[in-house]
């Protein structure tokens, strides 16, 4: 249960969540009423039903998560992203009637100032930029399997989002190589949907273009409660000559320091991407974590645990997607199987026509 | 112990699998690509237009492109990517063209 709790988004109650998203509403349409023409606000994400079953424990989500998009101007951006999911299992854990709970959150909600083709200013609640899979992949409709790896937790806390202050872009860009940085900091907040940890951190990224190589280190200090350091290596690799995508991070906390790497590769080369095989695309992923000390509440596994992942993901015309895995975890407090099946429909359209 | 010790028997098989498919697509991918290709078909080194390859460069590393993409909207898109994606200027100019050509 442990991965899927770390990738579960905190649960809040519906009275709660109505004016938040009651508010959000209202800014984004503020922000839409303002922009021009050429620049149409959108409204994307994905719509997706999720089936898993952990160690014996079968659950249900279905999940909306849309995102919405809307320029304001020359230089400035709002855009946000909720996951909307119900939580069904059995009422007795293994057997008995299903139950169901709603969960809510707001993962971002920012306002970018695009200060300069090189420097952009974010304020508001956005996604910690720990990492590559909080930011990149955590999008149902993107990642390639359904459960986050087993040291997301680390670097993100508390809830894989923060409040405050972020400014992000490239610091040299030439054809062969591009350095890329973010810099952060986060103020502690309890308010339901935007509930995040007094946090201050750093990434930086060198990239070669021309060889889809990337690599990066991240930085974080949790500064509430008991401060402690977060550090983190990533390595994404992905050729052009064949479909092959490899991605991969390590990352070190206080408690535990783990590492996953993930090898997809969809088999475009038989008979082009949209074929009936091409559209299929088996994915590896190996994860391990190590614990040197006991750190209740950081959402890792309490033990040494290795796992081993085995996808077969199936790319349906009209951006339906088919995921489906197994996993074996080897730890000390128990192995176990990891059976999910995931289907998703990601869509994207204008708010409104607008002109061409 | 008996089960744990089947379990590791059992789990290099998909492994085995999984490597012999990507062993087999991979030897098609190294053959040269046919002179007729279709430009989403050919590798990024060889794509002519700057635009399709920093789209593959940037964009493609994360996701696959949408099916349909309204010129309406492609710049609202690309500004959302420049945040996401840390695009470079001349990622953005290029994307943008490609998309909105």
């Amino acid at each position: 249960m442990q991965s899927i709790k770390s990738a579960k988004p905190k649960q809040t109650s519906t009275s709660c969540l109505a004016p938040a998203f009651r508010w959000a509403a209202y800014a984004m349409l503020l922000f839409a009423s303002l922009a021009s023409a050429q620049n149409t606000p959108i409204i994307s994400g994905a719509l997706g039903f999720l089936d898993s079953k952990n160690t014996g424990i079968n659950f249900f989500q279905p999940v909306a998560a849309p995102v919405v998009v809307a320029p304001l101007g020359k230089h400035l951006l709002a855009e946000s992203r909720f996951d909307l999911r119900g939580f069904y299992e059995p009422k007795n854990g293994t057997s008995g009637p299903y139950q169901g709970s709603f969960i809510g959150s707001t993962q971002y909600l920012q306002l970018d100032y695009l200060a300069s083709d090189k420097m952009t200013f974010t304020a508001g609640r956005y996604l910690t930029p720990f990492g590559t899979y909080n930011e990149r992949l955590t999008a149902i409709w993107i990642q390639k399997f359904q459960d986050a790896p087993l040291i997301f937790p680390i670097g993100t806390r508390t809830t894989g989002s923060s409040d405050g202050a972020m400014v992000r872009g490239v610091l040299v860009a030439k054809p062969l190589f591009h350095i890329d940085y973010i810099g952060y900091f986060s103020v502690s907040s309890s308010v339901a949907q935007f509930q995040a940890a007094r946090a201050a951190g750093d990434r930086v990224d060198i990239y070669f273009p021309t060889k889809r190589l990337e690599i990066g280190t991240s930085y974080a200090r949790f500064l509430q409660g008991t401060q402690n350091n977060s550090t983190g290596v990533h390595l994404w690799w992905q050729p052009y000559r064949f479909p092959l995508d490899v991605r991969s991070e390590y990352a070190h906390g206080p408690h535990a320091a783990g590492y996953w790497v993930e090898a997809g590769y969809r088999l475009s080369q038989l008979g082009g991407p949209y074929s009936l095989f091409g559209r299929l695309e088996p994915v590896f992923r190996m994860q391990q974590v190590f614990r040197n000390s006991p750190g209740p509440g950081d959402g890792l596994p309490a033990a040494n645990t290795q796992q081993a992942d085995f996808g077969l993901d199936y790319h349906f015309p009209h951006e339906v997607r088919l995921n489906t895995s197994y996993s074996r975890k080897f730890s000390a407090t128990g192995n176990g199987n990891i059976w999910d099946v995931s289907l998703t429909y990601r869509f994207l359209f204008p708010m409104w026509r607008g002109h061409q | 112990m008996k089960k744990k010790h089947s379990t590791w028997k059992h789990l290099p098989l998909p492994l085995i699998v999984f490597s012999l498919g990507s062993w087999l697509t991979w030897a098609q991918a190294v053959k040269p690509a046919p002179k007729n290709a279709a430009p989403s078909e050919k590798s990024a080194t060889t794509v002519a237009n700057p635009g399709e390859r920093a789209f593959k460069a940037n964009c493609a590393r994360c996701h696959t492109p949408p099916e349909q993409l309204s010129p309406r909207i492609t710049g609202t898109v690309l500004r959302h990517m420049r945040v996401r994606a840390l695009l470079s200027p001349q990622d953005e100019r290029d994307i943008l063209k490609f998309l909105n050509p």
